[in-house]
């Protein structure tokens, strides 16, 4: 095969699994046309989950952290296996967020802002691309410790996290905005046309529901910079940053595909260094560098002479005008293990603050299905997934809810989102278990088994219309939905400001029956905080974070609940 | 400095200036806002009164098609409402993520069945659709009306943010408010209620079930419960009132969940009198109507009749 078509093969494979990526990302989403037999649940009809489950590094993280590897995670092998045979491919074939980079590099970058001396420049190999082992190595050792801050920086996690809760909801919330605006102009053929072209648009990569995310900015600048890096130096998180990188090239080690170099071909040209991806080294004089190829082949591609070639065990007669290639990746050991005890020292930096055990936040009110905090915060890769795929916009990323260690992992609020009751959906897409999926029964519970909780109410008597305003209302109670209803209603005699007497049905919680849903939260007609409201306490997936003696005692949790 | 320098510089400035000044004096406006005028409509869709037939049918029977057409066909039949050409909207309850057993929402098979008599008497379109309280999608999903309705070739439309318009409707205590259009630009509107218990309104049958034409905040609507119900029963009086009481919510209404709060009823009510066809089918959850807010306001009002068999009622036993 002409490298050529290698070429085009590798950019067709970019292209095809970048809009895969999206695709899947778009339909983690309960869509409109779903159908369902009568009594049959909910379950989505993609594997949407499978990008995020052929993450080595997340896979890695989570089985360091956990001691076990969740489900779909083991497709995770289908990427690292290769890697250790041919190298690092995912980064040059197959990973959306280098591919992101590869062509924003093209773009306005510090490579495109560069002609001759200074793009060669751009793309020689640097000494901070380093930096990435030690990013690494912190992550795996504070995963040892079941501290996973990986997802942070996963590239997978970091792409799908942003589009989700950043770019498609901007999209929404902008598309939308353009079609009012044309609609106020007041010219209605051109207000239905608009109209029609949103609806055209959104039927392809809209949810019906329009999100709304807490923290968006925090998690809007974060990849806004990631992008914004290439200005500065080229591929600078594929090269400097990106710990599935660095994995990848630690794994890549032993593989036997490598570049062999003819010096008595090359004229010094130049171009292989022009168009490379990784800074790898790949012209006559420098020692190739395996663990910073991307294996995009364009070096092979640009070489006029064609004194480089991509071939398996590559012998190469090493001269000191050119040096054989080099395996090994370029950090030191000391440094190493200081990486990886900065990355163990997290856990008890964490751990004694407050936010953990000593003084929770009580809107932490995780999703349903969640395990415990402890091995919560051991899953969370911060993929986003829940949050794109509630229906009712109701998981949002956590801000300090739960301590910075916890950071943009899922909190429910209420206010804007209840937990529908009969949903199952965030504990479907979940790629580590983080959120176990439960059944609808395990969820709503039945006479037998107890249901999933992951709150409970609480009246503001100060807000409420009844017991504050003398004015019926009921609303929660309305839309309480277990069965008995966990709010109940008690007449009472209440004086209104003309001194008359009227019976007003006031509205209380049966703790034993609240599942901390936050239906009545968000339907309550106080519309700014409402006066009924949610906070975690009494949740399924807390031994201690409990109100009731009785209630603790109820074994809550899932049976396949999975090892931690 | 050169003179041409000086007229330049200065004309520009000058140029600058006066569109500025331009731009103030026609934007100049002592008012707050604009305040944009509300559509003003009389939701009628009643047909003209007809002595031959009944106010109110109710026929019982295992089957509910059966018992839907023995009911309709008492009052007048279907083409006696809908006309050939005609746009039909029909308003189920379909407020709750609940399955059908559930008894929350209409039982989709007489959903189906109205829809399919509407276009077999001949109207252009038959759109269902409903403002839900949980999720639509769930909702018009695990009613199983979705599914039941497209079957038979009816449009099943879930409410998005830009198909409300707001309707300036004077009454009482609804002035103006959001409705969804599909119940208002139409030429037919059926209402398909399901008999339930209420904690407020003692039931949700055929007026309240009007509560779902609206948007907006409507659970503030509570604070006036029995108002508001018949505000809109005025406001928005339907072609035909149909209850499904094949099954009835008896307690935890409206949205119920155990099936131990579900009666099972097998029968079908038809009015073109909606009052009396709630008072009717109070009777089935357990309740005077004379005991009902919202029922004794209505018929105070002079839009229906609570004493229902004076009104004209038909019951057939299947």
């Amino acid at each position: 095969m002409n490298i050529k078509t290698v070429l085009n093969l590798r950019r067709a494979s970019q292209v095809l699994f970048f809009v895969t990526f999206l695709w899947l990302v778009i339909k983690t989403n309960f869509e409109v046309d779903f159908s369902l037999a009568a009594g049959q649940e909910i379950i989505l009809p993609y594997p949407v989950s499978i990008a995020l489950e052929l993450d080595p590094l997340a896979a890695l993280g989570t089985l360091l952290a956990t001691g076990s590897l969740y489900k779909g995670m083991i497709w995770s092998l289908l990427i690292l296996i290769p890697t250790i045979f041919f190298g690092r491919f995912f980064c040059g074939w197959v990973c959306p967020m280098g591919s992101l980079n590869h062509w924003l590099s093209e773009f306005r970058s510090e490579r495109s802002s560069h002609r001759g001396k200074g793009k060669i420049e751009s793309n020689r190999y640097k000494k901070f691309q380093r930096i990435k082992y030690y990013i690494l190595l912190l992550f795996l050792g504070s995963s040892l410790t079941g501290v996973l801050q990986l997802g942070l920086l996963d590239p997978l996690s970091l792409l799908a996290r942003s589009v989700g809760t950043v770019v498609l909801p901007m999209t929404h919330v902008f598309g939308a905005g353009i079609v009012s605006w044309i609609k106020n102009i007041g010219w209605p053929p051109l207000g239905d046309a608009a109209q029609y072209v949103f609806d055209f648009i959104a039927s392809f990569i809209l949810p019906y529901r329009m999100g709304h995310f807490q923290a968006i900015i925090s998690l809007a600048l974060f990849f806004v910079a990631v992008l914004w890096l290439n200005r500065l130096f080229t591929r600078f998180w594929c090269r400097a940053i990106c710990p599935l990188g660095a994995l990848l090239g630690i794994f890549s080690r032993f593989s036997f595909l490598g570049l062999k170099k003819t010096e008595s071909k090359c004229d010094h040209c130049q171009l292989c260094v022009i168009s490379c991806q990784g800074a790898d080294n790949p012209e006559i004089g420098e020692p190739w560098r395996k663990a910073e190829c991307h294996l995009c082949l364009n070096c092979q591609a640009a070489c006029p002479t064609g004194a480089l070639e991509f071939t398996f065990f590559p012998e190469q007669e090493a001269s000191r005008t050119n040096p054989a290639g080099t395996e090994k990746i370029d950090i030191t050991r000391r440094k190493a293990m200081t990486s990886i005890a900065a990355g163990i020292s997290l856990f008890p930096m964490f751990r004694a603050g407050d936010s953990f055990e000593a003084d929770i936040d009580p809107k932490l009110v995780r999703p349903p299905g969640s395990v415990d905090e402890d091995t919560f915060l051991a899953r969370c890769i911060r993929c986003g997934q829940c949050m794109r795929v509630c229906p009712n916009n109701a998981l949002h990323p956590t801000i300090f809810e739960a301590g910075l260690e916890g950071i943009w992992s899922p909190v429910l609020i209420s206010k804007i989102g209840y937990c529908e009751p009969t949903c199952t959906l965030c504990g479907q897409v979940c790629p580590t278990g983080a959120i176990v999926e439960l059944t609808q029964k395990q969820k709503v519970g039945d006479k037998e088994t107890p249901p999933n909780r992951i709150g409970t109410a609480f009246f503001d008597r100060g807000k409420c219309l009844p017991w504050a305003m003398a004015t019926p209302c009921i609303v929660c109670e309305e839309w309480c939905p277990t069965s008995p209803k966990a709010i109940y209603l008690k007449t009472e005699i209440v004086t209104n400001q003309s001194g008359k007497e009227i019976s007003v049905k006031c509205p209380y919680i049966d703790p034993q029956l609240c599942t901390g849903c936050g239906a009545c939260e968000f339907a309550c007609p106080v519309e700014d905080a409402s006066a009924v409201y949610i906070t975690s306490v009494g949740e399924s997936r807390s031994e201690k974070n409990q109100i009731l003696l009785k209630r603790h005692s109820i074994p809550n949790k899932p049976a396949n609940l999975p090892k931690s | 400095m050169k003179r041409r320098t000086f007229i330049k510089q200065t004309g520009k400035a000058a140029l600058l200036a006066s569109v500025a000044a331009g731009t103030g004096y026609l934007f100049h406006n002592r008012e707050v806002t604009a305040v944009k005028p509300s559509l003003v409509i009389r939701n009628n869709f009643e047909v003209s009164p007809d002595i031959a037939f009944p106010k109110l049918t109710l026929a019982r029977a295992e089957d509910p098609i059966v018992a839907l057409n023995q009911s309709l066909d008492a009052i007048g039949g279907i083409r006696r409402f809908v006309n050939k050409g005609e746009t039909v909207t029909v308003k189920p309850n379909i407020g709750w993520d609940r399955s059908p057993e559930q008894a929350a929402n209409t039982n989709p098979i007489l959903v189906a069945e109205m829809t399919r008599l509407c276009l077999e008497s001949g109207a252009a379109s038959v759109t269902v659709t409903d403002v839900s309280c949980n999720d639509p999608r769930r909702c018009f999903l695990r009613s199983g009306i979705k599914k039941a309705v497209e079957d038979v070739g009816g449009k099943v439309i879930l409410p998005s943010d830009e198909d409300y318009i707001k309707v300036r409707m004077s009454q009482k205590f609804l002035n103006e408010w959001l409705v969804l259009k599909h119940f208002v630009q139409t030429d037919k509107l059926i209402n398909m209620p399901i008999a339930k218990h209420h904690s407020l309104s003692e039931c949700t049958i055929g007026m309240k079930n009007l509560y779902g034409i609206l948007g907006g905040r409507r659970n503030q609507l509570h604070q006036e419960i029995d108002q508001s119900i018949v505000d809109l029963a005025i406001f928005s009086a339907p072609t035909l009132t149909v209850i499904d009481a094949t099954r009835v919510l008896l307690q935890g209404g409206p949205q119920g969940g155990s099936l131990d709060y579900v009666g099972i009823e097998n029968s079908v009510i038809c009015a073109t009198d909606q009052v009396a066809a709630d008072a009717r089918a109070s009777e089935f959850i357990g309740l005077k109507p004379e005991n009902v807010g919202h029922i004794v306001l209505a018929d105070k009002s002079g839009i229906g009749s609570l004493d229902y068999r004076q009104a004209g009622y038909k019951e057939i036993l299947g």
